[in-house]
């Protein structure tokens, strides 16, 4: 099953780049650069979907206390550090030839980096406690919190940055690209949730394994 | 007995132990007068430059003493060998949360009033205006700070390098209620009316009321140890 699932992800990145670098079109003023935007940006909504799953897979851990729950969270919560700090690197390869500058304390950089932090603190409470299964309870908890606070780190950071109301929801997406910078922003974006999806199923059976191996 | 005198009792155990070893509070006080000299060594004693970060230090001392009493509250439990008869209270342990949290509030709202005071005398800022709207954010990012700092402190209590990682938890988790008590400290400080800081006010309630539900809800899973 997770075999079918990589040689599915594969084709999907694969589709990905093809569609990044040989049909979506040169950029008017940014150049070849803007083509790092087909990774950079799939890449943060794979990570707060990763993140979501963390959430429900807590609740449903604390609720059930069933051990796959755990394994869920403890893989989609890896997966999304992993690919948000994706998002970071990338935007810093872009930022230095469009900005001039590796990083800047803009909302969004700031608000995506305090959550980067919250969740490496998540996988930090499971590596540094003892037993397995109080670590699991805790980190249930830091998701919980860690990722009902995104909202709220969002709006201050926001509220911080601009001193005035945010236009609500309003970000720019693939509706505001035009054609094939939108498809291909779409293909990329399922590729890599495609090969999100692998790493999670790889990293439960890991986690099962691991598991079985020490009871 | 009801869930409030359930609550009540935690937290008049902690202020009878608190008032008789004085460990906790004589040592978090001592440390927030430490840390105005020290802001005062590192930034120097340009009052200019001192005045302009007022709000930021402010906060900050509140937030280092924060971070020394909080993470105390529960490792008291364990030293003292209580974690057991905690365990044991009859009844909803979110009770023992509420009780906790209103202990760890008194802490913090005691350091508070003193570092205020150090800070007006020696840093010679009026805070005598901003004062009503000032109590009002203090109030309100206490109670969000105190609500996260209790539930985290029940968790690492039971975690290697307790000191390391309870900050690092922690800290990240109060950006927003950071952000929106310094920038409204600030505006306040300069003479601005409630009303202006409202969004950030709104802020701070919103944050309280879900740390405070997500403390209540998932607090007897620490419990258990």
């Amino acid at each position: 099953m997770s075999r079918w699932l990589g040689l599915v992800a594969t084709l999907g990145v694969l589709a990905g780049l093809v569609m990044a670098f040989g049909v979506a079109p040169r950029e008017m003023t940014q150049g070849n650069v803007q083509r790092i935007m087909y990774v950079h940006v799939p890449a943060v909504w794979v990570a707060y979907l990763a993140f979501l799953a963390v959430f429900v897979a807590s609740i449903m851990y604390l609720w059930t206390r069933a051990a796959g729950a755990d394994w869920t969270a403890h893989a989609a919560a890896e997966v999304g550090v992993v690919f948000l700090g994706v998002n970071i690197a990338t935007g810093a390869i872009w930022g230095k030839p469009t900005w001039g500058t590796w990083w800047t304390w803009d909302a969004r950089l700031t608000s995506v980096a305090v959550v980067f932090v919250i969740f490496v603190g998540y996988l930090l409470v499971r590596q540094m406690t003892d037993d397995p299964e109080r670590g699991a309870r805790f980190a249930a908890v830091v998701g919980i919190v860690g990722a009902l606070n995104i909202p709220l780190v969002h709006f201050s950071v926001y509220w911080w940055r601009t001193l005035h109301q945010p236009p609500t929801f309003a970000k720019p997406g693939p509706a505001a690209a035009s054609g094939a910078i939108g498809m291909a922003l779409l293909v990329n974006f399922i590729g890599l949730l495609l090969l999100s999806a692998y790493f999670i199923a790889k990293r439960y059976a890991l986690l099962r394994a691991q598991q079985e191996a020490t009871a | 007995m009801t869930f409030l005198r359930r609550a009540w009792a935690v937290t008049w155990k902690d202020v009878l132990v608190e008032r008789r070893s004085k460990e906790t509070v004589n040592a978090v006080l001592f440390f927030s007068v430490l840390l105005l000299f020290v802001f005062e060594f590192t930034l120097g004693a340009d009052r200019e430059r001192l005045a302009a970060v007022l709000p930021g230090l402010l906060w900050l001392g509140v937030l280092l003493a924060a971070l020394l009493g909080l993470g105390r509250s529960f490792v008291l439990e364990r030293e003292n060998d209580c974690w057991e008869a905690l365990l044991l209270t009859p009844g909803d342990k979110s009770a023992v949360y509420v009780g906790k949290l209103a202990g760890n509030l008194l802490l913090m709202a005691l350091v508070e009033a003193v570092v205020l005071t150090l800070f007006t005398v020696f840093m010679n800022v009026d805070v005598a205006r901003a004062l009503p709207g000032l109590v009002l954010v203090l109030a309100l990012g206490t109670l969000g700070i105190a609500a996260v700092g209790t539930l985290f402190g029940a968790m690492t209590a039971h975690v290697r390098a307790r000191e390391l990682l309870f900050p690092v938890l922690l800290l990240p988790v109060l950006v927003p209620v950071l952000l929106a008590i310094v920038k409204s400290t600030e505006s306040l400080m300069a003479g601005e009316p409630l009303g202006v800081v409202s969004h950030w006010l709104k802020l701070l309630i919103a944050a309280d009321v879900i740390y405070v539900v997500a403390g209540l809800l998932t607090f007897d899973v620490l419990l258990e140890g």
